[in-house]
């Protein structure tokens, strides 16, 4: 049972915004994860990102600062790169969310993702999944970018090995190999 | 010791290719491979072939410890002190220990215990517990009840050597020092919070600087920088009644298996450590960590495996720093620039541990008779110091590297002339040279030269690293009867590129590609590998890995040779095939050599030999090659004299690695040791409130690191230089990269702006305040 201020809570919603009032305790929440209908059960504080890493198995979304300020945790969300760690996964929804995961096409990898292997651009790997997704997401919206369109896509990255100069060499290479 | 009769004498490239290439005769033992001819003579070796852990990296299929899930696996967390210093007069698990979900909690911090009790840095940790989610163990951390009694702190370094500074430790608790410490010999003496001096002397100082023509004086700082590995410290502990299996984010997992039977009383034989993917380390992932310790208490007390991982802010106060240090420099010189002595008194603080030193490279990098060297740690009220890629010599440079350039200005000698004059080093001569031509050194002008608000300049520093090996490192490789190839060795990749080093290696031996080579590495039921620190990995397992590939091979010539009627000396493994040397059209390929074999499987295991000319010393498992690793890097930068800021336009680099193994994986290395070091120049710092001894910036945005914005063109040589003194001649390059960046950013300053900055980080409120704009901040 509802004590009366819940109850007038989920009238209104909070802030009286006529949203739902749920939690604290576990919920069913709905996604829609590298094209596939996925239900988690979690409390509705988790982040997408911890629902990703956790009840979905897709571990290659990495979590790094976990308050947005390295993008590791970046995901598409409806084809625009975002930081998952920033996003409450109830707040999912029927947006699209592509994964690292979900960005080959079955064996033949996204452009980028071979370009990153060729041209070493990574180390570690820890920051990769994120620095792939930002690099992809900007050869979807442009086909054609300058050393510093590339730049710009990856500046709120942070790798601590030091891949950005091969990371920039990549993702133009990506962007020649798929015009040609 | 190998008798006369177990000795060959062998020729070997000697010398750097494309700047006289020669050789040298080695006598070694009977059974090492053939010389390697130089890498323009071979296959695999020497070539940018691609990481073979590189598509699981770009598809997030690598598996880091951070995701490893196990049956019935609970999660830890910290509970740590808030305070700088205080002692633990009690603690209440009571309502943690209720709390729904959790399944083991762990008292670290004992009110009973004198020698635990006190805590000395904000985020000491005070007690952890396990439960069966993340957010379980978070909230009943948050119910375990402490009483702290507060302490006097200092978290200054100036303020701890005062007399009556508050005392961090007493002789009881003091760490006790290591030997290869930065210096932090064991044994030395505690006076308040002042431990040492660690004294080196060779020659007379006090004479030499009174002969000589003049002496220049300088003192410099540098700040505390944090690694900031993305992936955290994290460990999975799993501990059974057969063994304990640990999965963690370690630079050794050899290292971490000894400590952990050691800690628990476990024959070597019951402890496994297993890393897959390891995402960064930089030398503060050397050991076990306190955070290990918990996970497999709780786990032997929870009886399930058990996660543990930190959090940003844990990362930034309990995961180790590069310490901060201060030195005073003085340098005599004659007319003509030859050094005739060179005094260094340092004092550096690694918090509440040692290793703050300033390195050897003021005592080795230059010809100088007379060397005093005093240094000193300080302890403070903070989180603990540890190895950071290129520890003591990386602020060491920033300090020696100004001083030779300040001397050169007084000689009025040009600083390359100068080095080319005191630097014995024909590699770094040569490395000079390169970097000169690339950068454009003629292009330098006077200090302060440019007329606009916008000042450009140029800079050159030198890098010095010694060539550590590990004798404790081995590889094993198989041939399998359907000709696969697999090597294997505990060795651990924590994104260097080892692994496919070690591809290289063994198919440059069968005379395969390196994807034909499967590596199974990171795992201590392999032979033991080194660790991944020191600059030590590609130099001590890669001639393990050589010879047992040809040890193998010799074993698989022998079906062979019977086969194809020759003799086993006769035969050759090239593009695929075995066939006779000198008849191409006798041979059969690798794969129906393989079939012949009588058993399944063939293997040869070897362990790294000793330098064919010998070690300069040994240290347990560990040994010092006779040459040095180095480089030379030049800066040029533009400085807005108006905002303070400074930009680095440009880096060139070039390196020594001896034989490089993979050039491309060599150049991100560099690009990496460069990037590190110039964000320590510019950017990086831990700061500490004085009035509560909290890190005021623990995370990703306020402690700021170079990004893609900040990241100049940077031009990488690397010179292939031979010196004959293993199976394959190779030695390492990360830390040699880090050195010499923040002394060539802050000599290029100098050069733009005609004002020296002798403190780190060189931020725009700095460089306004060196320049008379705003008053200088405290």
């Amino acid at each position: 049972m509802l004590n009366p201020t819940a109850a007038l809570l989920a009238a209104s919603g909070p802030d009286n915004t006529g949203l739902p009032s749920v939690g604290p305790d576990a919920i069913a929440m709905t996604l829609q994860i590298n094209g596939v209908t996925r239900t988690v059960h979690g409390e509705p504080r988790m982040t997408l990102a911890e629902a990703l890493r956790g009840p979905l198995g897709l571990t290659g979304t990495k979590i790094a600062c976990n308050r947005g300020a390295c993008s590791a945790c970046t995901v598409w969300l409806d084809g625009m790169p975002v930081c998952s760690c920033m996003i409450l996964a109830i707040d999912g929804g029927d947006r699209r969310v592509t994964t690292i995961e979900g960005l080959a096409q079955g064996d033949m990898l996204h452009p980028v993702q071979q370009a990153f292997i060729d041209h070493d651009a990574l180390q570690c790997g820890f920051c990769t999944p994120g620095m792939v997704m930002s690099c992809a997401a900007l050869l979807e919206h442009n086909a054609a970018p300058n050393a510093d369109d590339v730049r710009t896509a990856i500046s709120g990255h942070i790798c601590r090995c030091g891949t950005y100069p091969h990371i920039v060499t990549a993702t133009l290479e990506a962007a020649k190999q798929r015009k040609a | 010791m190998a008798s006369e009769q177990d000795l060959r004498t062998d020729s070997f490239p000697a010398g750097i290719a494309g700047a006289g290439l020669g050789s040298v005769t080695r006598q070694i033992a009977a059974d090492e491979p053939p010389p390697l001819p130089p890498n323009s003579e071979l296959a695999a070796i020497g070539k940018s072939f691609p990481r073979p852990n590189g598509r699981a990296k770009v598809t997030g299929a690598a598996r880091f410890t951070v995701d490893i899930a196990l049956p019935g696996m609970l999660h830890a967390r910290v509970l740590r002190s808030p305070l700088p210093h205080a002692a633990v007069r009690a603690v209440d698990f009571t309502a943690a220990a209720r709390h729904p979900g959790v399944r083991a909690v762990l008292p670290i911090a004992t009110p009973d215990d004198r020698a635990n009790a006190t805590l000395r840095y904000v985020g000491a940790p005070v007690a952890a517990v396990a439960a069966v989610s993340l957010a379980a163990a978070r909230q009943a951390a948050q119910l375990i009840r402490v009483e702290y009694q507060k302490l006097p702190f200092v978290v200054e370094m100036n303020k701890a050597r005062a007399a009556d500074a508050p005392v961090v430790h007493d002789e009881t608790t003091a760490p006790p020092g290591h030997p290869s410490g930065f210096p932090a010999a064991a044994g030395l003496p505690l006076d308040g919070n002042v431990r040492g001096p660690a004294i080196v002397k060779r020659g007379d100082v006090a004479e030499a600087f009174a002969a000589s023509d003049l002496v220049v004086e300088d003192e410099f700082s540098t700040q505390v920088q944090t690694h900031c590995c993305m992936e955290p410290h994290a460990i999975v502990a799993d501990w059974r009644e057969d063994g304990l299996t640990v999965y963690m984010s370690t630079q050794f997992t050899v290292g971490v298996r000894h400590e952990l039977a050691d800690m628990f009383g476990l024959p070597l034989n019951r402890v496994r450590v297993v890393v897959d993917a390891m995402g960064g380390g930089f030398g503060s992932k050397s050991s076990l960590g306190n955070y290990g310790r918990f996970a497999v208490e709780l786990s032997r007390r929870a009886k399930a495996p058990v996660k543990l991982f930190l959090d940003r802010e844990e990362e930034q106060m309990d995961a180790g720093n590069r310490p901060a240090t201060w030195q005073r420099l003085r340098i005599g010189a004659k007319h003509d620039g030859e050094l005739t002595a060179i005094s260094l008194v340092s004092y550096g603080t690694a918090g509440v541990a040692v290793g703050a030193g300033v390195g050897n490279i003021a005592e080795s990098m230059y010809a100088c008779p007379n060397f005093t060297g005093a240094q000193h740690d300080v302890f403070i009220n903070a989180g603990p110091g540890c190895a950071m890629r290129a520890p003591g010599n990386a602020p060491g440079a920033f300090g020696l590297e100004q001083t030779i350039d300040i001397l050169a200005e007084e000689l009025d000698i040009d600083p390359l002339a100068l080095r080319d004059r005191i630097d014995p080093s024909p590699v770094r001569r040569e490395e000079r040279r390169i970097g000169a031509e690339l950068i454009g050194w003629h292009r330098r002008h006077k200090p302060g030269a440019d007329a606009g608000p916008i000042k450009r300049g140029i800079g050159v520093a030198q890098s010095l690293w010694g060539a550590n090996v590990q004798i404790n490192a081995s590889c094993e490789v198989r041939v399998l009867r359907d000709g696969s190839v697999e090597v294997l060795s505990s060795v651990q990749d924590i994104g260097t590129g080892i692994a496919t080093v070690l591809a290289q290696t063994v198919a440059e031996v069968l005379g395969l590609r390196p994807q034909d080579i499967t590596v199974r590495i990171g795992d201590t039921d392999f032979p033991p590998g080194p660790p991944s620190y020191g600059s030590r990995t590609t130099a001590s397992i890669t001639p393990p890995a050589r010879t047992a590939a040809w040890r193998v091979l010799q074993q698989l010539f022998r079906d062979a040779a019977l086969n194809l009627n020759a003799g086993i000396d006769q035969l050759v493994a090239r593009d695929g095939k075995i066939a006779v040397r000198d008849d191409v059209n006798r041979g059969m390929s690798f794969k129906q050599a393989a079939a012949l074999l009588r058993t399944d499987r063939i293997s040869a295991v070897a362990s790294r030999s000793d330098d064919y000319a010998g070690f300069r010393r040994r240290m347990g498992d560990a040994a010092l090659a006779q040459q040095d690793l180095g480089g030379v890097q030049f800066a040029e930068v533009a400085v807005d004299t108006e905002t303070g800021i400074v930009r680095v336009e440009r880096i060139v680099a070039v390196q020594d690695c001896g034989r490089p193994m993979n050039p491309r994986q060599i150049e991100s290395q560099v690009q990496g040791g460069v990037l590190m070091g110039l964000s320590y120049a510019l950017y990086e710092d831990r700061i500490l409130d004085p009035e509560t001894g909290r890190m005021v910036n623990p995370n990703l945005e306020q402690y700021r690191l170079a990004g893609p914005r900040e990241t100049p063109q940077i031009d990488v040589v690397v010179l292939e230089n031979y010196q004959g003194q293993s199976a394959t001649d190779a030695y390492g390059i990360a830390e040699p990269a880090n050195i010499a960046t923040a002394p060539a950013v802050a000599n290029a300053v100098y050069n733009a702006i005609d004002v020296r900055i002798r403190s780190l980080p060189m931020t725009p409120a700095a460089i306004l305040a060196a320049l008379g704009k705003v008053p200088a901040r405290s």
